[in-house]
């Protein structure tokens, strides 16, 4: 029982973590910018959280407070790349780092606050259902992902969801036809890392603490569940839900292998090298498959020829 | 219509680069004129249209459209009055989207972009009308991505969306250069009939001499960043392709100038 509760807890955390993925997804891949300022912002959510509910404030909207600090993340990154020109990496950069000192002064000047005195969501409905927190949050979790695809699905759908992705695809076309590309990218990184602190508020809960410390590497994380994501569903017709869907997918079996490799014996300090790996050979493979693909192909169709000559 | 008054861009102002492309320019056009635009390469044609649509900041000059200075307008703000088509048939369209969804965009060019859905159902009836038009077998299609497209027919898909809500002005920048000839006559005409049925105002660069003969109702030659040549109406359909090549000699000054610098 206790291993079954093990991956149950994966599952979990691959669900909430599966917004920070679903956020990255939306500047990564349907703005085109690689926005690090999720490592800042994901700890924001986390801070910003965890203090109003020890300040007795309802979970729910301590969750909202988080959002709309991750709103308030993406519009620092978003106005220095659009108005002040600074590369979009940079600018999250700059706002990541700015954030460290932040998320401290939100917390009180303690890099870690413990909220077993508070009301953490999760498991004060566990108890006062009297059923197990990994299936409450299992639950909950799922009904939030659920209705968050549906309000991306919608909004992408929408007149201006549609121009964002289209500064996204093609920044010259977007503009030709009127659509003011800043404004679109400065939309598109508020929502991301809404969707960041989001994230960053269900994991402190669902943990019952957070730390200053917890969003580093974060970026990284959200790229292994997309490319997992992308990996699983690759062959399959182009939708658009269902690319959002197989992004949390991607999260938790994401958290399914960390929860593998660890009970294998490996420490935890080094599931970060573990990380990155998987996201570089995750995101070679697909290169060097075309390359031997061609080659193989050029030695057949070529091959032959060069025999008859010879 | 469209006026430009004293118009100039220097690239690089200030380094060892500097290169001044326009030289004060003076241009009006009426409205419904098609003007066609020839030069030889790097005389500023393209750096004429830029400044109009805004891609890059002018030095100086006042551009007025329709009766509004646009000279300080970002290029996303005077794109609700103007379309436009490029050479590289890439730049137009969203690669990674539908044909339906493209001409949505297009379609709300100039208009508020809210919340209510991206493609409505009525649309999609009169885009399958209109992409049938095209004569390209694309109308049933339209769910495909426009990266799936050859050069020409995402260059006729642009056109359709430069002008599916009608434009002011129509800018358009050897937009057949990057098609084979059967496709690049078959666009030509197709932009000539659009450019008539709704009597759009429109500027044509072109390499091509007997184009810009044939086509629109005006002719303009550049050279080194000024208008050496500019004419209209009858005299300008009665021209030769010799006459122009004779012109260009006369302005530039240059004895033996020959056609490949204006054909590019
Ligand atoms: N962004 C830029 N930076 C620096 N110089 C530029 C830039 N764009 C154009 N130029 C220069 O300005 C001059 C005019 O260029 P332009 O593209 O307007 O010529 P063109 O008449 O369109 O030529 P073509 O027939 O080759 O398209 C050229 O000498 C070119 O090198
Ligand atoms: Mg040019």
């Amino acid at each position: 029982m206790g291993l079954f509760y093990t991956y149950l807890g994966a599952v979990d955390l691959g669900l909430i973590w599966g917004f920070l993925a679903l956020g990255v997804y939306i500047t990564f891949r349907l703005l085109d910018i690689a926005d690090l300022t999720v490592d800042g912002s994901f700890a924001t959510g986390g801070a910003v959280c965890a203090v109003c509910v020890l300040n007795g404030i309802h979970p729910i909207l301590a969750i909202l407070a988080s959002i709309i600090a991750g709103f308030i993340a993406g519009a620092i990154t978003g106005l220095l790349h659009t108005k002040c020109k600074i590369p979009a990496i940079l600018a999250g950069i700059l706002t990541q780092i700015g954030l460290y000192s932040i998320n401290l002064r939100i917390m009180g000047g303690r890099a870690n606050l413990p909220l077993t005195t508070a009301n953490t969501l999760f498991n004060d409905i566990a108890t006062s259902l009297n059923i197990n927190k990994y299936y409450v949050t299992f639950i909950i979790a799922i009904l939030f992902v659920m209705v968050f695809i549906a309000i991306l699905y919608w909004f992408f759908g929408t007149e201006l969801g549609s121009s964002l992705r289209a500064t996204g695809n093609s920044e010259q076309m977007a503009r030709s036809l009127g659509i003011n590309t800043d404004t679109m990218k400065l939309l598109g990184l508020m929502i991301s890392n809404g969707l960041v602190g989001l994230s960053g508020a269900l994991n402190a809960l669902y943990g019952q603490a957070t730390d200053v410390r917890v969003g580093t590497g974060a970026i990284v994380i959200a790229l292994a569940s997309i490319v997992i994501g992308e990996v699983i569903l690759s062959s399959k017709k182009n939708n658009f839900a269902l690319s959002l869907a197989s992004i949390v997918v991607g999260s938790i079996i994401y958290r399914i292998i960390v929860a593998i490799v660890l009970q294998m014996g490996l420490n935890t300090d080094d599931l970060k090298i573990l990380t990155a790996i998987l996201v570089a050979i995750a995101l070679t493979i697909p290169v060097i498959l075309g390359k031997r693909r061609q080659i193989s192909t050029y030695k057949k169709l070529t091959g032959k020829e060069i025999d008859k000559n010879a | 219509m469209l006026k430009l008054e004293k118009v100039s861009k220097t690239f690089n102002l200030g380094t060892v680069n500097e290169k001044k492309v326009l030289h004060e320019i003076n241009l009006e056009l009426e409205e419904g004129d098609f003007v066609t635009i020839i030069g030889g390469n790097g005389a500023g044609k393209s750096t004429l249209l830029n400044m109009i649509s805004g891609l890059y900041p002018m030095d100086c000059g006042v551009i007025t459209l329709d009766g509004e200075d646009i000279s300080l307008q970002p290029e996303y703000q005077r794109a609700k009055k103007i379309g436009r088509l490029f050479q590289d048939p890439m730049l137009g369209t969203a690669s990674e989207m539908q044909i339906l969804e493209n001409l949505a965009l297009a379609k709300r060019r100039g208009k508020h972009r809210g919340l209510s859905w991206g493609v409505s159902k009525s649309e999609k009836e009169e885009y399958y009308e209109l992409v049938k038009s095209l004569n390209l077998g694309l109308e049933n299609r339209l769910t495909t991505k426009v990266g799936l497209l050859s050069g020409g027919q995402r260059q006729a898909v642009t056109l359709l969306m430069a002008t599916l809500q009608k434009p002011k002005l129509l800018l358009l920048d050897e937009h057949t250069a990057a098609l084979d000839p059967a496709t690049s006559a078959k666009v030509l005409s197709l932009t000539e009939k659009i450019v008539n049925e709704q009597n759009l105002t429109a500027m044509m660069v072109t390499h091509n001499m007997k184009d810009a003969i044939d086509i629109g109702n005006r002719l303009i030659m550049m050279y080194d960043g000024h208008i050496i040549y500019d004419v209209r109406g009858e005299e300008k359909h009665n021209l030769k392709v010799s006459d122009l090549l004779k012109k260009f000699e006369e302005a530039s000054g240059e004895e033996f100038v020959n056609d490949r610098m204006l054909l590019g």
